[in-house]
């Protein structure tokens, strides 16, 4: 079995488990609009205050969703054992797991994206940021999938990880909220972007090509 | 390997076994505490009384002398504790293992002490404890990986796992460590840009300078201590079955 073909049939059986349990897809998103429709509730139904924190609002969200649906990244597979398969096959361990990491992407991430569009109308966000909103989202949402595996991967073997993995996971999660919410934010005052997306980018790169080594190694050591 | 002269080889292989390790440092201790009062006591004086005072704010930039040194060691032991973390990763030197968790604490009080006397220093200079630019902020994030180094060390059982895993944590969050130097050049901010490591020449008068970098040095010799202290402590809890240690405690007796 070649590299690409053992890719491909991670990601495939991750998208099949993923599809028979549908509530590892639906949780995430729910999560996601709770939190954000908690906001009115809690600031008072001031339109204006509202817009001009709509991008943090929906930001923050999304981090704490993508943060609490990482659990499920390698959780199954470690109590089941076929991590240990993963680790055993011949093909070098941080491609599978950057499979297992953009199926994860897919089911947890890419629905968040779908939503947010609803959830900006919602708080009043002016019509011209959404494009930035869902692009910013795109970018962002993957680094998060991938930084949170290798916090995940140090964890798992945890039997009360849960605390723990927000502690590691969420300071490296800074840079991405800090350009994403301030690229929303500037859209939205009629501001070029240019400079924040580019760095969103950067940073998505970076985290694609390097992300997965650490969170082999991790699991390795949390295996044994 | 070859580069390496073969004293500082041997040095580092007789180091890297515990009972060397600990009779050694039990015997450098009284010098680095000697050294570190000194400096100490020197640092203080020049800059708490010799220096003049700022022809802007008075005698509340002495604060530096506490401030600067620590944010610079907050950067510094961040560094050490990762390379020491990768040594034992590699090489599974257990020594490394100890020195980098023993290096958290440590750096994570001088974070906050950084932390604390910045805004302290802030409250009368900007007219707020705090804001959120980038080098504050940067600062905080350091903080926080300091205690999730710590967190994550106090959360697996078995310490050789967990130094691993803290190696790991640390060497990713050496990203960070970039971002806080050049944050004052990068963002243009409240927080000031560098004075001292102009590469031409510092902005900072002579005599104000030079009991800052007695200060930063004297800051280097209390995390020695401080490390050490730890790191013998750890070692003795580690190797508490080894024979080394029982014959010690039965010498000792």
């Amino acid at each position: 079995m070649s590299l690409s073909h053992a890719f491909f049939a991670v990601i495939r059986r991750d998208l099949v488990l993923a599809l028979r349990r549908r509530s590892e897809i639906a949780n995430p998103l729910l999560f996601f609009i709770l939190v954000i429709t908690l906001f009115p509730l809690g600031i008072g139904a001031q339109p204006h205050l509202l817009q001009a924190i709509a991008p943090g609002i929906i930001w923050v969200s999304a981090l704490l969703a993508a943060m609490l649906s990482l659990d499920s990244l390698f959780r199954s597979d470690f109590d089941d054992g076929s991590l240990e398969q993963i680790l055993l096959s011949p093909h070098p361990t941080s491609v599978l797991v950057l499979a297992k990491i953009i199926a994860h992407w897919l089911v947890t991430g890419l629905p968040l994206l779908i939503v947010a569009p609803l959830l900006a109308v919602f708080l009043g966000m002016p019509n011209h940021s959404l494009g930035i909103l869902l692009l910013t989202l795109l970018l962002g949402t993957p680094v998060l999938s991938l930084i949170g595996a290798i916090g995940v991967a140090l964890t798992v073997g945890l039997r009360r990880g849960g605390m723990i993995l927000s502690l590691l996971v969420l300071p490296l999660y800074v840079p991405v909220l800090i350009f994403a919410g301030n690229a929303v934010q500037m859209a939205g005052s009629g501001l070029p972007v240019d400079a924040q997306i580019n760095i969103l980018i950067a940073i998505l790169l970076m985290a694609l090509v390097l992300a997965p080594m650490p969170t082999a190694a991790a699991l390795k050591m949390s295996i044994n | 390997m070859f580069l390496i002269p073969d004293p500082v080889v041997r040095f580092f292989h007789r180091m890297a076994s515990p009972p060397h390790f600990y009779a050694f440092t039990q015997r450098l201790m009284p010098w680095l505490v000697v050294i570190f009062l000194l400096l100490t006591a020197a640092g203080l004086y020049g800059g708490l009384y010799l220096a003049p005072a700022d022809y802007q704010q008075g005698d509340s930039y002495r604060i530096i002398y506490i401030h600067v040194p620590s944010a610079w060691m907050s950067l510094f032991i961040y560094v050490v504790m990762a390379v020491a973390g990768a040594i034992g990763l590699v090489w599974r030197i257990k020594l490394a293992e100890i020195v980098a968790i023993s290096s958290a604490p440590v750096g994570a009080s001088f974070t906050f002490i950084a932390l604390v006397t910045g805004s302290l220093w802030g409250k009368p200079m900007w007219g707020t404890w705090w804001v959120w630019d980038a080098r504050l902020t940067s600062e905080l994030i350091l903080l926080f990986l300091y205690l999730g180094v710590i967190g994550l060390y106090g959360a697996i059982d078995d310490k050789r796992t967990a130094s691993r895993a803290v190696a790991i944590l640390a060497l990713v969050g050496v990203v960070n460590i970039p971002i806080i130097h050049y944050s004052v050049e990068w963002w243009n901010t409240l927080h000031q840009g560098p004075t001292v490591t102009k590469m031409d020449k510092p902005s900072i008068h002579v005599t104000m300078l030079i009991p800052l970098l007695l200060m930063a040095l004297s800051f280097k010799f209390y995390y020695l201590i401080a490390m050490l202290q730890r790191a013998r402590t750890e070692l003795l809890l580690r190797e508490r079955n080894a024979q080394w240690v029982k014959a010690m405690i039965l010498e000792s007796k």
